[in-house]
């Protein structure tokens, strides 16, 4: 069986036609095996969901008990079968619960792997390499311009910068879903003790990783505290909150972002960022093209972000690549941005 | 460098002034002599060294990466410097390789570098620094530098290192030349304030406040003395004696920049010692000629006698700050005025005149000379006044922009409506929106009418407005070619700008004939068709009445 009468992109997302299933399908469908929980790739109103406990408990926390007709939770290195085919999930070191789908037929076995990065992270397993013949890979930050460095020295700027202006708030940007915990457990391991404060959309999620196990040492909700009192501390906040009316209960806030796209000058400024930070939960340039040669495969099935550099650079080494046209997929920090490129919205 | 680097870094995203200073003076309080000095210098712009071309470093990384993926990545991040920081390969040398080099090592090495050593030198810095490092040096060697700093705000943290006023580094900042090492020693309290030894130092300059209707209301006409704002540069001409007895003088530009080799044909003209603020026009048989003329005579690399015989320079004084070393700047405004009358009379030098006081008793009167200067004394000299200036009589000379003193009162701008044909992504902050507008007037064509382009904008409108436009320009794309979209342009659909400009000229470079100056947005005209929009005999009668500046 060919590789595309295998999986194949359509309007709903990566159709598997020998399993009639979808990997993150971006419109109800019956059967649906789900990455990970960001909201881009893990919707609401699917009839069956195949997926990490991690990841079904998180849409659970966001759309509520009746998000999927029935649900079915599986572990890293556990694998089903679904009709033809053989479904397995690894570790993909993007956020909490996040998983690369294995889908083997045959002989042939495809790796969708979601969003994921190579890049240490105290709060999930560890990214895994599959031995594959295709891989499917993101490319969110497939430009060579994005190296994303050592999340550590960036976090050691944060906290210079509170130093420096000890008599103002820091608001630190970040993803609710991932960011922002990884954000909290590298100030702790850079030993900040201090109480990091949270804006309330950040409460549910962050609790829901402290009772998988997870310290975050002594947090606290930003709301009643009296703006005095925030002088010198640390808020982790939804970046669409950063330019809000919200911020003014903090005294003469530093607009900080977590963000991969931090490294571009004007994306920072853009959305008016006085701090950025180059934290990224998504593979760098050289992550990308790292793990495309580790899997082996040779052939690479690019999709969401820049596809033409990524597409280049296969081909450059040997490799059969092309770019999936799905829509759907963006990138999460996006949420809430001013107009972005073509590029990226793409 | 890397140190330098990180304040330049940190200063592009700080909006707050205050916050500027303190991340200014920590930098001056932590980094050691000669670096902090050095520093000083890139701010305000006192370092001089060869610039290295755009060219040069896109050859650069040309030679590290592959081409696609970098017209790929510049394509994204919109900035040359910032592309090639970014995307240089990351260090592969050996541990104990030398140190990245210092701001005093990359300073002095440039000062001397012969060009043909440039390309390899700035590789090997390139290998050697982090990324910011890469992009500040290479903002600072292509002379790129603009991080929202100015020159008055770096002079401003350096005196807070001492707890001094800027107004007195000001002072002694004249006689001073990088790295500053009197400087920080006064500062820090470890020697005497330093005394300015250059026989022609420049003078801090005063600035004037662009007026505003409502601010005629609480302004008195008796109070104030008017001039003509005159369409050339603003320098300081300052002639002084050097401890041989000899005379040297100096032309400044308001910022200070020693820009006297550009004139040598003036230089002559002055005989005494004196500072004299004035306008550097090109005279032709006793003509002023237009800025469009006098650019001609400006970034030239050598000053040919045919340059000096086609553009002969020329002063148009309007203030003295210092005659025969007494300094008159203490002196109110018609104090001044009559000494410089005096000085000019004695010099009596057809290559400087006086720029002539306008006679008015009141706001509307001022108003009506301004619109029609001719009429007003300005002769046959009109085109190249570009407003007036309103100076009180009794104001000392202040360094800076003193509050009240002195105002600027433009002409009004020329204003039609054009409609957007064209738009092309811009550059840095504006990497992701289009925001570089061409836009055209209606014309007889060989079937109707037709839009011809006639100027490019990139400024005037707000950040809302650009917004709006982008959006505009997404949603309405007929044709692509590379970064530019072209976009609807029908007598019944498209977007109509209203574009003010400064000024006209023929052009046999635009296929419409003709050129604008300093074109920019002013208003967005949703509400109007582009079938309302201007046509180009508007353009053609505007130019006639300018009276037909050459360019
Ligand atoms: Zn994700």
């Amino acid at each position: 069986m060919r590789a595309h009468d295998i999986l194949m992109p359509g309007p709903g997302g990566l159709y598997c036609k020998p399993g009639d299933f979808y990997i993150d399908p971006v419109r109800p469908v019956a059967r649906a095996l789900i990455t990970h929980g960001h909201s881009d790739h893990a919707r609401a109103g699917h009839g069956h969901v195949l997926a990490t406990q991690e990841t079904l408990d998180m849409m659970r926390l966001r759309y509520g008990e009746t998000f999927a007709g029935s649900t079915q939770a599986i572990g890293y290195g556990e694998s089903v079968t679904i009709g033809k085919v053989t479904a397995s999930f690894h570790p993909a070191g993007h956020v909490l619960g996040s998983a690369q789908i294995a889908v083997t037929c045959g002989k042939t076995r495809i790796v969708a792997s979601g969003d994921y990065k190579d890049a240490r992270d105290p709060t999930c397993m560890p990214f895994e390499i599959v031995p594959c013949d295709i891989f499917i890979t993101e490319a969110t930050f497939g430009l060579p311009v994005f190296r994303h460095g050592d999340a550590a020295g960036e976090i050691d700027k944060l906290l210079r910068s509170v130093a420096l202006f000890p008599e103002r708030a820091h608001i630190v940007g970040a993803y609710s879903l991932g960011k922002a915990q990884r954000v909290i457990a590298l100030l702790r391991e850079a030993r900040h003790d201090a109480p990091i404060y949270l804006h309330g959309a950040m409460e549910k999620i962050t609790r829901y990783y402290e009772s998988r196990g997870i310290d975050l040492g002594d947090l606290r909700l930003a709301k009643g505290v009296a703006k005095a009192d925030l002088a010198g501390t640390i808020t982790l906040a939804p970046p669409s909150s950063l330019n809000e009316v919200w911020s003014r209960r903090f005294p003469d806030p530093v607009a900080a972002f977590a963000s991969g796209w931090m490294r571009v000058r004007a994306r920072a400024r853009q959305r008016g960022v006085e701090l950025p930070l180059v934290i990224s939960d998504h593979a760098d340039w050289d992550g990308l093209c790292a793990t495309i040669a580790a899997t082996g495969a040779g052939e690479i099935w690019v999709t969401h972000g820049q596809e033409d550099a990524l597409v280049h650079w296969c081909k450059t080494k040997g490799l059969a690549a092309r770019p999936l046209a799905l829509v759907g997929y963006g990138d999460e920090d996006e949420e809430n941005a001013l107009p972005t490129t073509d590029t990226s919205s793409a | 460098m890397n140190r330098f680097a990180r304040l330049l870094d940190r200063l592009s995203y700080e909006p707050g002034r205050n916050n500027k200073l303190r991340l200014i003076t920590g930098y001056f309080r932590e980094t050691p002599d000669p670096d902090r000095g050095y520093a000083l210098a890139a701010l305000t712009g006192a370092l001089s060294f060869r610039n290295a071309k755009a060219g040069l470093i896109r050859e650069l990384i040309a030679s590290r990466t592959d081409p696609e993926l970098f017209a790929l990545s510049y394509d994204y991040v919109g900035d040359l410097s910032e592309t090639v920081a970014l995307l240089w390969p990351a260090d592969k040398r050996a541990t104990n390789s030398p140190p990245p080099p210092t701001l005093t090592e990359v300073v002095a090495t440039l000062n001397t570098l012969g060009k043909s050593e440039l390309p390899a030198q700035l590789a090997r810095w390139l290998d050697e620094l982090d990324e910011t490092g890469r992009w500040a040096l290479l903002k600072l060697v292509t002379g790129g530098l603009r991080i929202g700093v100015s020159a008055r705000l770096a002079k401003t943290a350096a005196a807070a290192l001492g707890d001094k006023d800027a107004h007195d580094t000001e002072l002694v900042w004249p006689g001073l030349a990088p790295p500053y090492l009197d400087l920080f020693a006064w500062l820090e309290g470890r020697a005497d304030k330093p005394v300015n030894r250059d026989p022609a130092p420049f003078n801090p300059v005063m600035l004037a406040h662009a007026i505003e209707d409502s601010d005629f209301a609480s302004l008195d006409p008796a109070a104030f003395a008017a001039e003509w704002k005159w369409d050339g540069i603003r320098i300081q001409a300052v002639s002084g004696r050097d401890e041989n007895g000899d005379l040297v003088t100096r032309f400044y530009s308001r910022t200070g920049e020693d820009i006297t080799g550009a004139f040598p044909d003036l230089v002559t003209a002055f005989r005494e010692p004196a500072a004299i603020d004035g306008e550097l026009l090109v005279l032709r048989e006793g003509r002023v000629q237009t800025f469009n003329v006098l650019q001609q005579r400006l970034n030239r690399k050598s000053v040919t006698p045919k340059l000096i015989r086609d553009y002969p320079a020329h002063l148009r004084a309007y203030d003295l700050l210092s005659e025969g070393g007494k300094d008159l700047r203490e002196l109110p405004l018609i104090e001044r005025r009559k000494r410089l009358e005096s000085f000019v009379a004695k010099l009596d030098d057809p290559r400087i005149d006086l720029s002539p006081q306008i006679a008015f008793k009141s706001w509307d009167g001022l108003a009506a000379a301004r619109t029609d200067p001719s009429s007003a004394g300005a002769g046959d000299d009109t085109e190249a006044v570009e407003g007036v200036m309103l100076k009180r009589r009794d104001a000392p000379y202040v360094p800076g922009r003193p509050k009240g003193q002195w105002w600027k009162w433009k002409r009004d701008p020329h204003i039609i409506d054009a409609v957007l044909m064209y738009a092309q992504r811009g550059h840095g902050k504006r990497s992701s929106y289009y925001s570089d507008y061409t836009f055209g007037v209606w014309t007889k064509g060989d079937d109707g009418d037709m839009l011809v382009p006639v100027g490019k904008a990139y400024f005037g409108f707000t950040d809302e407005e650009l917004i709006e436009i982008d959006r505009f320009v997404r949603r309405h794309t007929i044709e692509r070619f590379g970064p530019v979209r072209e976009v609807t342009h029908e007598p019944d659909q498209g977007l109509v700008l209203e574009v003010a400009f400064e000024g006209l000229a023929r052009s046999t470079r635009h296929k419409s004939g003709v050129a604008m100056r300093f074109p920019r947005i002013s208003r967005l005209r949703w509400d109007k068709p582009p079938r309302d929009a201007d046509r180009l005999e508007t353009l053609e009668r505007m130019l006639k009445a300018e009276g037909e500046a050459v360019s």
